[in-house]
């Protein structure tokens, strides 16, 4: 069966104060990086999925985010799914 | 009146709700396991106690809510049954669905662990029935996840319900930014569900019970539960 990869990126809503964000931006900006602003800090998280089609595994890939890896409270996310070279998989 | 108190991997706090149930109020408690797949019929009142269920991993509470003993507890609660949860409690409560909302990181980005005065918001609750309107608490709390965010309009549903229970005051009980520990939304330190028989809060109740571990404002909400079934 085809392995594919899932990779979902999981960023807090936008107008969510993002302290981390905030607090690593004041950090850079401390060093000298006075251009950088806007700074925001999310999950990426990847996984492996046995699956026969490419459709099949973002339909599990979507099933998983929604049911935990993300909180539609606080969060959005993007997901990307795509087939596995013979060197990914090792 | 029996309490059933929730033990997940991780749970810290579940010893502390058992000793301030038992040995300072001397109300009947058990420990209940998350693998459990079902609530003895003589529990009253559920304890979703604080602590670092499963690591914090991915989210506070976001793998507690899967544990076995949820899917009994959202019944329990459908049934109109008491479900109090306490800091992590509050988190896995969030994550279920159970409460609106969500606990983000506080603002300060620091682990708080201090007391908190706490103005009763509303009274008309299983859980609040012996405290008097806008009386102040003064309960600890202890917590990295604590700032309550929802959308405005949850928010507001919140307010027309009159969902909210307890916002942090100062000592006077004035609701100020400064009384504010960890950025919540309209200081929010706990909410009822609509049924109001689901409460989630960040302070720790179970921590003053007993006089000499620094204060006692934390019986009135155990005895407000216990109320209920006189």
């Amino acid at each position: 069966m085809p392995k594919f990869l899932a990779t979902v990126k999981v960023m807090l809503k936008k107008g969510i104060l993002d302290v981390q964000g905030k607090t690593v931006e004041n950090s850079l900006k401390t060093l000298g990086f006075d251009q950088v602003s806007h700074i925001r800090i999310g999950k990426y998280i990847t996984f492996f999925i046995d699956s026969n089609t490419i459709e099949d595994a973002e339909k599990i890939a979507k099933e998983a985010t929604d049911k935990l890896l993300f909180n539609p409270n606080i969060e959005t996310y993007e997901i990307k799914v795509s087939e596995m070279s013979e060197k990914e998989k090792q | 009146m029996k309490f059933g108190i929730v033990v997940f991997p991780g749970s810290n706090c579940d010893h502390d709700a058992y000793y301030a149930i038992k040995h300072n109020l001397g109300y009947e408690v058990q420990f209940l396991w998350h693998k459990d797949t079902s609530i003895p019929a003589d529990i009253r009142c559920i304890v979703l106690p604080g602590g670092f269920s499963y690591g914090d991993y991915l989210r506070t509470g976001a793998i507690a809510r899967f544990s076995p003993i949820m899917k009994e507890i959202i019944r329990f609660a459908q049934n109109g049954g008491l479900i109090i949860g306490i800091c992590n409690g509050f988190q896995i409560l969030t994550e279920s669905g159970l409460l609106p909302g969500a606990l983000l990181k506080n603002t300060s980005l620091r682990f708080i662990c201090k007391d908190v005065f706490l103005k009763t918001i509303n009274t008309n609750t299983p859980f609040t029935s012996l405290i008097k309107k806008d009386s102040i608490l003064k309960i600890p709390i202890a917590h990295f996840e604590g700032n309550y965010y929802a959308d405005n309009d949850t928010i507001k549903e919140l307010e027309d319900n009159g969902q909210i229970v307890f916002q942090y005051c100062e000592s006077n009980g004035v609701v100020s930014e400064q009384a504010n520990p960890n950025g919540s939304l309209k200081n929010i330190a706990g909410i009822v569900n609509k049924k109001k028989n689901v409460l989630g809060m960040m302070p720790h109740p179970e921590r003053y019970c007993d006089a000499t571990l620094g204060g006692t404002d934390g019986t009135l909400i155990f005895q407000s539960i216990a109320n209920n079934f006189l």
